[in-house]
């Protein structure tokens, strides 16, 4: 795949790949870098000459990169129709050849059974989606009932998620701000991850039922964005102190030498340079914010969302197997949302994501 | 924009940097290190003062205390007569380092216009001063590119150009063209004593490069490592105009030859190199290392 990118992008031209933005950028990149040089200025790289050799390497890369975006992307998206397809095969070729009854080997079964209760075809799960809910008459198509329980998930999820956002950066500025409080809050923050989450979720309902403050009484969808928000907190906290602390001793004598304080050096530095290290941080926090509200949905026996949606069809699955394989769709199609609203965060930071070359 | 500020302060108007008596030790693991003994340096206002010397003679450290980014032990550092704290906070020095620096989300023309942006300069004064100080440097049309779209040099020249934003009447620099090649750098010096021609600014420059030095400054500062402390300072004699014509010149190869010199203390059998550059220019500059020895 690389070999095919790199021997594309040093097919000189900007009609080398196929039009787009990128790569109108690239083409122009290479035409203002063909003016550089022979002007003398470009600094004739790779000569003895270590900052400007990665430099150089750098933009031939980044021209490799770019110039065959296009083709790149579709690469991408057919690999993963692939894998998908694979997954699709695997499971049908095992259901037809494999014994109905599944491999069994001095009485433990090692292999599943594969009888249409234990692992439905593909295709009827998903013809599944799209029939009623239940034989009453004018159900909602399954899909329907799985799109909304997933969107109250969602919802709680994203409570979570800012939640745990707001208490992930504010530890990481404290542990920032005071070295003694870095190395008193860490392991606590460490070993707050250790608890078991199913154990915890009853006891957080407990005490939320009680709590009640003038009008605000505390509903039980916010115990479950309260465990939500426990799982999320932690990558955040984590990805946003490595974050603030990723600039090099250059940039904040820099800002010393410009004589402007902590909180300006934040500002200015520390809060765009971590971009590049909280954005898998709050990836990986969405997703564990999703984990965190199915489960502590489960556990609480929270009514309306997917978890609860997950359970009641599992219990059907006798009858209707295909059935209890809606709601699964329905948590991974939840995970790549979530997963994509943080791409789209990623492309609109896109130029915080830069690295510097030669520092 | 400066230069009315510095003006002001009466007896000591002259001198740009002061140094009197510094000491600099640090607390190691395996006890102190003695960086810097008794150093007194003067620089005075609008002249290029190279620091020369061995790894490890503590010349960077000097640039640093003159900086504010380190603290002296002993002794005391004046710039324009202020303190080195106070000189940082009143923006008194420009400063570059051996990396380049720059911030890579922000354009080429946003990490010129950095130092400005952060104290106050209105949008549309920050924007004529960084397209003058772009083409002063040669980057007018990068104006908008990132610093990871740039090749080392220009990169550097980015920093210069940061350095100048506001004016400073002091430049420090640290190897500022350390990473760059032969070519880039010579080419870089010439157009660093085309700028401080232009803008008049006295310059603190740290080097190890001995061509470097005698090209670009009014004096050299030999120092030696352990403890790192001034050995000799010598005074180029390279009257006129700084051009590329100059590097062929036998003054310059006779200054080049009086630092190689001073660098192995005087001992004339440190002179592997002397013997290749220069060969007989040993005896005709001799005299003019004695001259002003501190």
């Amino acid at each position: 795949m690389t070999t095919g990118a790199e021997t594309e992008g040093l097919r000189p031209g900007p009609e080398a790949g196929p039009p787009g933005l990128d790569t109108a950028a690239g083409g122009l990149l290479d035409q203002r870098s063909g003016v550089e040089n022979p002007a003398g200025r470009g600094n004739p790289a790779g000569r003895g000459n270590p900052a400007g050799r990665v430099a150089r390497n750098e933009r031939i890369e980044t021209k490799a990169r770019q110039t065959p975006r296009g083709a790149r992307e579709l690469q991408v998206w057919a690999y993963g129709a692939l894998g998908l397809a694979a997954i699709v095969i695997v499971w049908e070729l095992y259901k037809l050849l494999a014994p109905a009854d599944g491999v069994v080997i001095g009485g433990l079964r090692v292999l599943p059974r594969t009888t249409d209760l234990a692992m439905p075809h593909i295709w009827d799960m998903l013809a599944r989606l799209f029939e009623p809910v239940t034989r009453a008459e004018g159900a909602a198509p399954l899909w329907a009932a799985v799109g909304a329980g997933a969107l109250v998930t969602l919802g709680i999820a994203a409570v979570g998620w800012l939640v745990g956002l707001v208490v992930g950066v504010g530890l990481a500025l404290v542990m920032l701000r005071w070295r003694l409080a870095e190395w008193g809050l860490l392991p606590w923050i460490i070993l707050s991850q250790t608890v078991p989450l199913i154990a915890f979720a009853p006891i957080v309902r407990s005490w939320g039922s009680k709590i009640q403050i003038g009008g605000f009484e505390w509903a039980d969808w916010m115990s479950v964005a309260l465990i939500a928000s426990y799982l999320a907190f932690f990558p955040i906290a984590i990805g946003a102190l490595r974050g603030l602390q990723s600039p090099d001793v250059i940039h904040t004598e820099l800002m010393r030498s410009y004589g402007i304080g902590w909180w300006r050096t934040l500002v200015k530095l520390r809060v765009p340079a971590s971009v590049p290290y909280l954005l898998p941080a709050l990836r990986l926090g969405a997703a564990n914010a999703v984990i965190g509200a199915v489960v502590a949905e489960v556990s609480t026996g929270l009514q309306g969302g997917l978890g609860r949606i997950l359970i009641q069809y599992a219990g059907q699955a006798s009858g209707d197997p295909a059935k209890a394989w809606g709601p699964i769709f329905g948590a991974i199609v939840l995970g790549l949302v979530v997963a994509g609203s943080i791409a789209l965060l990623g492309v609109f930071l896109k130029n915080y994501r830069r690295v510097e070359v030669n520092a | 924009m400066n230069q009315a500020q510095h003006g002001a302060p009466s007896q000591t108007t002259a001198d740009a940097v002061t140094v009197t008596g510094v000491d600099k030790t640090f607390d190691t693991r395996s006890g102190q290190v003695h960086a810097l003994q008794g150093i007194n340096l003067t620089v005075k206002a609008g002249e290029f003062v190279s620091l020369i010397g061995p790894s490890g003679c503590g010349k960077s450290t000097l640039m640093r205390i003159i900086a504010d980014l380190d603290q002296p032990t002993a002794g005391s550092v004046a710039v324009f007569g202020k303190s080195a704290g106070q000189a940082r906070l009143d923006q008194d020095y420009g400063i570059a380092f051996q990396q380049a620096g720059l911030l890579p989300w922000r354009t080429v023309a946003a990490n010129v216009g950095l130092p400005l942006e952060l104290h106050g300069v209105g949008s549309a004064a920050r924007a004529a001063r960084v397209a003058e100080l772009l083409s002063m440097v040669g980057l007018t049309e990068f104006a908008d590119r990132y610093p990871d779209q740039l090749s080392g040099g220009m990169q550097q020249r980015v920093a210069i150009a940061r350095s100048l934003a506001e004016s400073p009447s002091l430049l420090l620099m640290d190897e500022p063209f350390g990473a760059l090649d032969e070519m880039t750098r010579e080419r870089m010096q010439t157009e660093l004593v085309r700028i401080c021609a232009e803008t008049q600014a006295a310059v603190v420059f740290v080097t190890h490069s001995i061509p470097e030095a005698v090209y670009l400054s009014d004096r050299v500062v030999v120092m030696s490592a352990r403890p790192g402390r001034i050995q000799e300072i010598v005074p180029m004699r390279l009257d006129g105009e700084r051009t590329e014509s100059l590097r062929e010149d036998t003054r310059y190869f006779e200054m080049i030859t009086a630092v190689r010199e001073a660098l192995h203390g005087g001992n004339p059998g440190g002179g592997i190199a002397t013997g290749g550059l220069a060969t007989g220019s040993v005896a005709a500059s001799a005299p003019v290392r004695g001259a002003e020895t501190r």
